[in-house]
């Protein structure tokens, strides 16, 4: 079986980067969800978030 | 006059929320003009904009966060500052203890079965979180926006090569598992199957097919573009392949705006497969092409929940271009608003908050040979969708925050030659809590501002939403009602109501000259 169809068949667990009113309204749903506390990789510097992408491969 | 402000270094808040909080500051004596936001060049721009920039802020990075008011008096900054965190508090979790870890890779550590990201940061971060998450073999939501077509494709792709779902970048709506994703109304588990390229286009057909007693197995987006010949349809046909194989799912409803007609043809090809009838929504669609294929041409969205239900049930087919109500009750309605008017009245006016449901209305109403201009600045019928780019720099969007539409009626109530106001309420996850109690203020000052003219405003309406969605859609309903809006069953049916009403006029007129 495919992944999609797999999970199809699972429980959504559900990570959220963004916006926490998102992370709110699935925690109300009662469905499992972590909310990233996220924020601009480099403090947003471009050539850096470049470079750190360059040595993550 | 002068400027008070604060930077806090480090600090990170979503934009919705500090839209929303600079929203409530604004009403504190004293304040003339206000920004929350974090230093980026966007937000630094307005601030120079609306005169509430200073050169640290302009020095300010994207991880540090501002507050900044233009005020007469001598409004001290503590003073905003303490109400500003009260307000940041309240949106904060109930749940204080809850761990929010920094990064994906963490969140993953802490919660290692997890199977979808739902991301919605600042477009130019979205693709980078979003190829984390599908190289860790995650399935993606994608809400942002402003995402390159490249990004995008190069996604698609990943998640292709994956077997993952990559919904969006621009998804506003999914239902996974029946749980809604992002923006999302509650609808009963079922047997349809929904795939949309648009937003609250999806959100109608799955609240319709709820309404006419039948529920949705799972409700895929793909973002406005997928069916784009730079995207060439990947997720439209990822998600189409996993429904033919989905055992809940009996019958198939797409969803887009015209579609590349290569695109289409590849779509077409694989729906000519499939063993499960499929209905399509191309607005603007070739209905030959689709039938062709085997496939089922939907005229509107209410159609296609009607279309698939049938479907679903067994029953004879029939294209849904009328009203729930008999046409007497129908006529009653026209005739009654069409007498209240003065002679001066004659034009429409759509203000709405879902884009596909402006473009629907639009379409439809066009059809009774009535032309609806989107330019702002025409004077006679005009339909806009205030959800678009243009009306929402530095705003949150009118699903989350309707205070643009009331100061939109309220401009048109001044109006002598408008007669109508056409309105969607979208209600569900995602949705401000009470879209109806936003507009009913507005409504009421609107109608009571023509009636000191000697003029009549009529006002229809339709809700978006089903009786299992957090706001209520009874009440709602009630209180539309109660202050005389007229309410239709779906965005078709209002959007018709409104032709014959403006149709109505013409005629009424015609009758008196002669």
């Amino acid at each position: 079986m495919n992944k999609i169809n797999q999970l199809f068949q699972q429980d959504l667990k559900v990570i959220n980067i963004g916006l926490e009113s998102f992370y709110r309204d699935l925690k109300e749903q009662k469905t499992k969800v972590i909310h990233v506390n996220w924020r601009p990789t480099a403090g947003g510097n471009k050539r850096l978030i470049a470079l750190l992408a360059q040595l993550k491969k | 006059m002068k400027i008070i402000y604060e930077i806090r270094r480090n600090t990170y808040y979503d934009s919705v929320t500090l839209m929303l909080i600079t929203k409530e500051v604004k009403k504190k004596t004293g304040v003339i003009e206000v920004l929350l936001g974090m230093a980026t060049d966007l937000n630094k721009e307005l601030a120079i904009n609306l005169n509430l920039c200073s050169k640290e802020i302009e020095e300010a990075g994207v991880n540090d966060f501002f507050i900044s008011v233009l005020t007469e008096t001598d409004l001290d900054i503590k003073e905003i500052l303490k109400d500003v965190d009260e307000l940041l508090m309240s949106n904060k979790n109930d749940d204080q203890a809850e761990y929010s870890p920094v990064t994906l890779d963490s969140a993953l550590k802490y919660q290692p079965d997890s199977n979808i990201v739902l991301i919605s940061v600042a477009g130019q971060y979205a693709a980078e979180e979003a190829r984390k998450a599908l190289e860790q073999g995650l399935h993606v939501m994608l809400f942002s926006d402003n995402v390159s077509l490249d990004e995008e494709r190069e996604l698609k792709q990943l998640a292709s090569e994956k077997g993952l779902l990559m919904m969006g970048p621009d998804c506003g709506t999914a239902i996974i598992n029946h749980v809604p994703l992002a923006f999302g109304n509650v609808v009963r588990k079922g047997n349809i199957g929904i795939i949309g390229a648009s937003g609250t286009g999806t959100q109608e057909v799955s609240v319709l097919i709820h309404k006419l007693g039948e529920g949705v197995s799972q409700v895929l987006g793909t973002g406005g573009r997928d069916l784009r010949k730079e995207i060439g349809g990947i997720m439209m046909l990822q998600g189409l392949k996993s429904l033919l194989m989905d055992p809940q799912t009996k019958v198939i409803v797409l969803i887009s705006k015209e579609p590349d007609g290569e695109v289409a043809d590849r779509i077409l090809k694989l729906v000519s497969t499939s063993h499960k009838p499929v209905v399509i929504n191309f607005i603007g669609g070739n209905k030959e092409e689709i039938e062709k294929y085997g496939a089922y041409r939907a005229i509107t969205l209410e159609d296609a929940a009607y279309k698939a239900v049938s479907l679903l049930r067994g029953i004879q087919l029939k294209d849904f271009e009328d009203f729930s109500f008999d046409s007497s009750i129908i006529h009653k309605i026209v005739k009654k608003e069409v007498a209240g008017f003065h002679p001066s009245q004659k034009y429409i006016r759509g203000f709405f908050t879902g884009g596909t449901l402006a473009d629907e209305a639009m379409k439809l109403i066009a059809d009774f040979s009535l032309p609806l201009s989107d330019n702002t600045s025409n004077t006679k019928n005009i339909c806009i969708d205030l959800g678009d780019d243009q009306f929402t720099l530095g705003r949150p969007h009118p699903m989350i925050d309707p205070a643009i539409r009331a100061e939109w009626l309220l401009k048109s109530a001044s109006d002598d030659e408008v007669a109508l106001v056409l309105l969607d309420f979208v209600l569900g996850y995602g949705s401000h809590k009470d879209p109806v109690g936003e507009m009913i203020p507005a409504i009421k000052e609107s109608k009571k501002l023509m009636k000191e003219r000697g003029r009549s405003l009529s006002v229809v309406a339709s809700i978006c939403g089903t009786e299992l969605d957090p706001q209520n859609l009874i009440e709602s309903s009630r209180r539309l009602e109660d202050i005389g809006v007229i309410l239709m069953p779906s965005n078709a049916q209002a959007a018709r109501l409104s032709a014959l009403i403006l149709k109505g006029i013409e005629n009424h007129g015609g009758v008196a000259d002669e």
